[in-house]
């Protein structure tokens, strides 16, 4: 069965070429917030980003070691599972690849966690091959904290709640379990292009 | 936490509107009969999904604005002039009209007379919507839960939910109601104007002692603007949930 909603139509031209846009989104130039909470507001010098886990030695940077690693320019298309998507956002970040360097890990998921508690999951193999970074600079100015600065993670492949904000550690882990909003019935894994919403899309 | 995992597929289902209220000349509330509908918390939204007669659809979310009741959820919708979906919902959608939607959606930003208080609702504009299912369950409830809810509007105009919100105000026991204007009040005005900054906060919210649960809702500089307000009053950021929207909510 094909619903049709009497009278409704397309009232704007598309803004972008579909195959820039995953179904159900909509493109806006805004940069909207979600959180669930109180933006936390971290200070550069109390700043630290761990790695931890199932790996054989934790690491963890101050802010000034962090940002003196080799940073890429980004731009990609992100997507928000409350259908907005933005399209060609600029950002600095460090790749996750480069902080995986040389780990010894026996991991095949990560959980970010974030300063004021917020955490997500994704499998590792989303993290690496120059799929995932640490962003700290965004239209080339330090990362606001609304928008998840100091630094958040940036997975553009998946559904923006992925790319948690105000991150605080990268924990690897031999199993899945769901971080904050995949326990309240999000997708697991939330691919935009296949609309992986909610638990069972 | 308690969390209230909602695991189970949320499948599109067929509703109809059986009322709609203007609530000011921008804000409307249908109410959506869903058969199937499984219930919902005060708090959680739903996704709405148009289909034009071409193929082109376009989904948005929006809050429910009120506790459960059988089948039948209402949502309140503020109409965006260049918005694509709520023009629609406020201007072309009848009663009898049919609508897609699926739901409920969300378990974080919810309210219950279990959870207890004392509560605190800031809304900015119609980000009351799902902070009036909050009122109105507790309202219903045979709960003694405090609850102060302050609300911001632009104009007198403005105001949702106007008459019921006074009518709450006059009989509900422990439940206190403010509102402020931002932009204009009319003559004879005797609620408060300009915004809740700290001053304003520190005289309105629940007294951090007493820590209270509280829920902000609104467009984004607003959720920002109170929710850092709260935290520098002292206020556990723990226990302040938000939930906001952009200008783009369309």
């Amino acid at each position: 069965m094909s619903f049709i909603s009497r009278g409704f139509q397309r009232r704007q031209a598309p803004a972008a070429p579909s195959d820039r846009v995953p179904p159900g989104q909509y493109v806006t130039r805004d940069f909207p917030v979600l959180s669930a909470g109180p933006t936390p507001r971290i200070g550069l010098d109390e700043w630290r980003l761990e790695l931890v886990g199932a790996l054989d030695q934790p690491r963890s940077w101050s802010w000034q070691e962090f940002t003196a690693l080799t940073a890429e320019d980004i731009t990609v298309d992100i997507h928000c599972v409350t259908k907005w998507s933005k399209l060609d956002s600029a950002w600095t970040g460090v790749p996750v690849d480069a902080l995986l360097d040389g780990v010894e890990a026996s991991a095949a998921f990560v959980v970010a966690h974030s300063y004021g508690g917020y955490t997500t999951n994704l499998p590792l193999d989303d993290l690496t091959g120059g799929k995932a970074w640490v962003a700290y600079r965004y239209d080339g100015e330090p990362l606001e904290p609304e928008h998840g600065g100091p630094a958040r993670l940036l997975v553009p492949h998946l559904y923006f709640w992925k790319s948690a904000k105000w991150l605080r550690a990268l924990e690897l882990r031999q199993d899945d379990g769901p971080g904050f909003w995949e326990g309240y019935g999000y997708h697991n894994y939330g691919d935009p292009w296949r609309e992986q919403r909610y638990s069972g899309d | 936490m308690a969390r209230t995992a909602i695991l189970r597929r949320l499948t599109w289902t067929v509703g109809k509107v059986i009322a709609r209220v203007d609530e000011t000349a921008r804000v409307r509330s249908l109410t959506i009969d869903v058969p199937g509908w499984t219930g919902h918390l005060p708090g959680q939204h739903l996704d709405v999904r148009l289909t034009a007669e071409d193929g082109y659809q376009a989904q948005r979310s929006y809050s429910i604005a009120t506790p459960g009741d059988g089948s039948h959820v209402t949502i309140t919708v503020e109409r965006l002039d260049d918005g694509e979906a709520s023009p629609y919902l406020t201007d072309v959608l009848v009663v009898g009209d049919q609508i897609e939607l699926r739901g409920p959606i969300g378990g974080y930003f919810v309210w219950e007379p279990g959870r207890g208080g004392p509560l605190l609702l800031v809304a900015g504009g119609s980000g009351i919507a799902p902070l009036m299912a909050m009122l109105r369950s507790r309202v219903a409830a045979p709960s003694d839960v405090a609850v102060r809810l302050l609300c911001s509007w632009r104009s007198a105009a403005d105001v949702i939910y106007a008459d019921e919100l006074d009518a709450i105000a006059a009989t509900a026991e422990g439940v206190s109601i403010t509102h402020t204007l931002t932009q204009s009040a009319p003559d004879g005005w005797t609620g408060r104007r300009g915004r809740y900054d700290r001053k304003a906060l520190s005289q309105l919210a629940w007294p951090r002692e007493q820590e209270p649960l509280t829920y902000v809702c609104g467009p984004t500089g607003f959720v920002e603007a109170v929710a850092s307000v709260l935290v520098e009053l002292g206020h556990d950021p723990g226990r302040i949930l938000t939930e906001r929207f952009g200008p783009t909510g369309g």
